[in-house]
């Protein structure tokens, strides 16, 4: 059993961290009344630590049309892209996702995970390299993993830093694939696009942009940063998540490049797995649709969180630099950011502990989601008890 | 590059590593980063930072992989340092 044993070793550090049982970790969702409220144990609580941006997964349009792929196509697919899982509504998306960033070509992948898993273990292989923000997403580092190319990380968002790094890398900057992230998940903050392009342009290099958090939040029409900074045709490859603004689960990568189409051959993420049901498919096509004709939510979204974020940084926290869906309150240690937690949750405020490692620089956060379906009162309600929390982190 | 070299590289680890943790346990070359100095993976990952810029070098993350002494490290750095 010796196998086991540093499993036990992870448990017992979880346990001393989280004490009495809570779970902060997996906490079980007893009924969902809607985009913002739930049931957690007996409390009617505010859901604040959700990825819903835009409020979508009650939009009736969605309900709808799952509903009917579910009468007409069945429960699953069954199978993977590459064999009988290629239904009319999976390829019929792809092309929406390529329409909808002027691409020539888009696929859709299972889920978020794997889109990022399978685009860059497609793209890159032994020999390659690949240059990744220091705090990129897991499905980042995974999917660089899984490539077997040489991976080397840059500081978040310091373009001196990444440009020193790929310098070094001399002539292996043409086989190098920079990846970043339209919204870092963690502290809610953005890439310096602008400068990141002006990098893999002048050392000849191909870009990633992994727009899961920034898709449906920025730009006209929600295509994400590339869209907010005007540098769409800049990016060779934009990959993204169902499972946000898009209310569901899945993922895709669209390009211009015309090799893009190769990875239904190569990849493995997205061949040895069953492609997503008729159902997910069909209430994803319906919320893109809202979700680009949906400026009025983005407009009620960036209300939220301007006002959120003002009340919080008001009251003294120290958040992530950019106001955002994602707000972030940084606090030094995991005791405090846990105590916070909870109290937040006896408020019946329910948002997401995150302790280190995961969080960046030895710290702790306790991240509010926040979306477009939240009222002005609901946002109040939440940052006046922030507030009235303060003391237990200062 | 020399042992000397190689001394130099295990003694900026040792310092740093010992910057970075806790405990006053002797770090010695043969000290386990993770179960006896409860390195998490993102310290070693900031930790190879250093170490590039420090030596103006590219250190590949996967070579990670098959690191576990102080030793271990200082091979790793010490390979990439005389093959750059």
């Amino acid at each position: 059993m010796k196998l086991l044993e540093k499993l036990d070793a992870a448990a017992a550090a979880r346990k001393a961290l989280l004490p009495n049982g809570v779970g902060a970790f997996g906490i079980p969702i007893e009924e969902v009344y809607s985009a913002t409220e739930a049931r957690i144990g007996n409390r009617r609580v505010l859901l604040l630590g959700t990825n819903n941006y835009l409020g979508l997964t009650f939009a009736p349009e969605c309900i709808r049309a799952a509903h009917e792929a579910i009468d007409k196509e069945g429960t699953g697919t069954t199978g993977s892209r590459m064999a009988n899982g290629s239904y009319y509504g999976h390829r019929a998306l792809e092309k929406e996702f390529a329409e909808f960033y002027k691409c020539s070509s888009g696929i859709v992948f299972t889920t978020g995970y794997q889109a990022n898993l399978g685009t860059i273990s497609g793209l890159v292989g032994p020999g390659d390299t690949v240059l990744i923000d220091g705090d990129s997403h897991a499905s980042i580092y995974d999917g660089c993993i899984l490539s077997g190319a040489d991976i080397i990380r840059f500081k978040h968002n310091d373009m001196g830093d990444m440009e020193k790094r790929l310098r070094r890398l001399g002539d292996r900057t043409e086989t190098t694939l920079v990846i970043a992230e339209g919204i870092y998940s963690m502290l809610g903050d953005q890439a310096p696009l602008a400068e990141i392009v002006r990098l893999k342009k002048a050392y000849n290099c191909i870009l990633l942009l992994d727009e899961a958090h920034s898709l449906g939040v920025l730009g006209e029409t929600g295509q994400g940063l590339v869209e907010h900074t005007g540098l769409l045709e800049e990016v060779d490859f934009i990959t993204g998540t169902f499972s946000k603004s898009l209310c569901s689960i899945g993922g895709f990568c669209v390009s211009n490049h015309p090799q893009l189409e190769q990875l239904r051959y190569v990849s493995h993420p997205y061949i040895f797995t069953a492609s997503p049901s008729p159902a997910t498919i069909a209430s994803t096509r319906a919320a893109l649709e809202l979700l680009r004709t949906g400026t009025h939510l983005r407009k009620q979204l960036w209300n939220n969180c301007t006002q959120l974020y003002a009340q919080l940084s008001g009251a003294g926290y120290h958040l992530g630099p950019d106001a955002g869906p994602v707000i972030a309150a940084i606090v030094d240690t995991p005791q405090q950011a846990l105590l916070l937690w909870q109290k937040l949750l006896e408020h019946n405020i329910y948002v997401n502990l995150i302790l280190p490692p995961a969080a960046p620089e030895g710290k702790s956060l306790v991240r509010c989601s926040v979306n477009a379906a939240h009222t002005t009162e609901q946002i109040n309600y939440v940052g006046e008890t922030f507030s009235k929390l303060y003391s237990l982190v200062n | 590059m020399t042992d000397s070299n190689y001394d130099e590289i295990m003694r900026l680890l040792c310092d740093r590593l010992s910057a970075l943790t806790d405990s006053e346990l002797l770090i010695t070359p043969d000290t386990n980063l993770i179960s006896q100095l409860s390195i998490d993976s993102i310290k070693l990952l900031n930790l190879i930072m250093e170490i590039e810029d420090t030596f103006d070098v590219s250190i590949p993350i996967n070579g990670l992989t098959d690191v576990q002494t102080v030793r271990q490290l200082a091979d790793l750095v010490y390979k990439v340092k005389s093959t750059s």
